[in-house]
């Protein structure tokens, strides 16, 4: 139909493809919701996982230069992987599942945690934790009662970091199939430039991440009572 | 299916490199698109970066950039300059590029400007020195550190970022990646993931040694100044450093 006169017109340039299109949304939301849940699923995953690991290996860097050079440099490593090539360094292992975005997430948000953690965890003051050891603090009461609360806000900084651009990355997951909203954006150019689906991927993408930032904030404000005081 | 051996033998045969649309013209395609992004992010953002630095004003503004680009996803933005007018192709990628390679640069600049000790810039005026002479010789120098960290983050973030615009019909070296993806060749998907990382890591090497080269005063191997920084040093404030 559209080249029935044999002239190369472009359905792009035939019919209307505007950038805002809310029928788009009311007629796909399962869809858009579907693929939402599953970004908002690898990000939780990919970031809590990542915590869960980088913690241990914080706190053993700590305990030498040489072990705290060692992760910092590795990180540095993991970190300018660019995502495209981890996707794809992963697909033959676990293949053209979930799996493979969720380990490649669970790196990126692994190294960007390891180093904030570190970093808050060096910044401890050595008097506090010197006073604390003569109180009697044995090393988990150490942890859990003085370098926790001391290191919270550049834990939380970094959580905060890892979730946004963990959002972000995962959209590249379309490599292999399982990229959130990023199936809505990659779908939209492959369904002949559909703007009012790739604008959708798009801002969905954003506000989930604006949306988790203000929550980590929200989160680190009652976690942290007592930084209250002083800023009021 | 053993991706690894198949990508080493893809590798090693000479035609995939040299023939029309092999590696090489691949990489220099990606080179290109790459090379003219971060120009033209450092040619607008270096001088409004310091500008906006050695006024002291305009941090709200920086601040929110940064942060909202860290949220916006490189692939969304690759993808709308693809579907706007311009067309998708290289030059949709190069001005998508550089437009994300702008916050980490101007971040950096504006955070380098501010950090110079006011002492420093007093110094420098009570010699005599112009408004723009403070700026040339005094104040730039001392932020150039942070002005290459955002040059360099900037540069290795464009390199890893262009192999993605394969997926919205762009060029450069995703497109073996893509093409892996398509045929169900997994060799040549980690051949592609090869050639893109190993780029991306010589960029990260290559400026490096070019931040060394250009920053003035003594000077040290960067791996001994790895070495001296005291190991509490704050994860890099500004880098606005999103894997990519």
């Amino acid at each position: 139909m559209l080249n029935a006169d044999g002239g190369a017109v472009l359905a792009v340039d035939a019919a209307p493809n505007p950038w805002f299109d809310p029928s788009y949304v009311t007629e796909n939301w399962d869809t858009i919701l579907g693929h939402l849940g599953e970004h908002v699923r690898l990000t939780i995953a990919a970031v809590l996982l990542g915590a869960v690991i980088a913690l241990p290996l914080a706190l053993v860097a700590r305990r030498s230069r040489w072990l705290s050079g060692t992760v910092l440099g590795l990180s540095t490593f993991v970190y300018a992987i660019p995502s495209l090539a981890m996707f794809a360094f992963l697909f033959p292992v676990t293949g053209l599942t979930s799996t493979t975005v969720l380990v490649g997430l669970v790196l990126y948000s692994l190294v960007i945690l390891v180093r904030n953690f570190l970093a808050g965890l060096q910044a401890v003051p050595a008097d506090v934790r010197e006073a604390a050891r003569g109180m009697g603090y044995g090393p988990l009461q150490l942890l859990v009662r003085v370098d926790l609360p001391l290191a919270l806000p550049t834990f939380m900084a970094g959580l905060r970091i890892a979730t946004v651009s963990t959002v972000a990355l995962t959209t590249v997951g379309v490599l292999v199939g399982h990229g959130g909203l990023g199936q809505l954006i990659v779908g939209g150019f492959n369904a002949n430039f559909y703007r009012a689906e790739i604008v959708t991927g798009t801002v969905g993408c954003v506000l989930l991440a604006l949306a988790a930032d203000v929550l980590l904030a929200g989160i680190e404000r009652l976690l942290t009572p007592w930084r209250r005081v002083g800023a009021a | 299916m053993n991706g690894f051996s198949d990508a080493l033998i893809y590798l090693n045969d000479p035609f995939n490199w040299t023939r029309r649309d092999g590696i090489l013209d691949l990489l220099g395609e990606h080179l290109g698109i790459s090379a003219v992004a971060v120009l033209a992010a450092v040619v607008l953002a270096v001088p409004v970066g310091v500008l906006l630095g050695t006024t002291g004003r305009g941090a709200g503004p920086v601040v929110v950039l940064s942060n909202v680009s860290r949220a916006v996803p490189t692939l969304a933005l690759l993808t709308l300059f693809a579907v706007s007018p311009i067309g998708f192709g290289n030059r949709a990628t190069t001005i998508a590029l550089a437009v994300f390679a702008i916050p980490p640069v101007l971040t950096n600049t504006f955070v380098g400007m501010r950090g110079v000790d006011p002492d420093v810039r007093e110094a420098a005026r009570a010699m005599g020195m112009g408004r723009r002479q403070v700026v040339l010789r005094a104040e730039l120098p001392l932020a150039m550190p942070l002005v290459m960290t955002g040059i360099r983050t900037a540069a290795v973030q464009v390199v890893a970022t262009a192999g993605l615009a394969a997926l919205v019909g762009g060029g450069g070296l995703g497109r073996i990646v893509n093409l892996g993806f398509g045929q169900q060749n997994y060799g040549l998907v980690v051949a592609g993931a090869i050639l893109v990382a190993g780029l991306a890591l010589l960029t990260e090497l290559l400026l490096v040694v070019l931040s060394w080269l250009v920053t003035p005063g003594p000077r040290r191997l960067p791996a001994l100044v790895a070495r001296n920084r005291p190991p509490s040093a704050v994860p890099e404030p500004t880098a606005a450093g999103v894997p990519l």
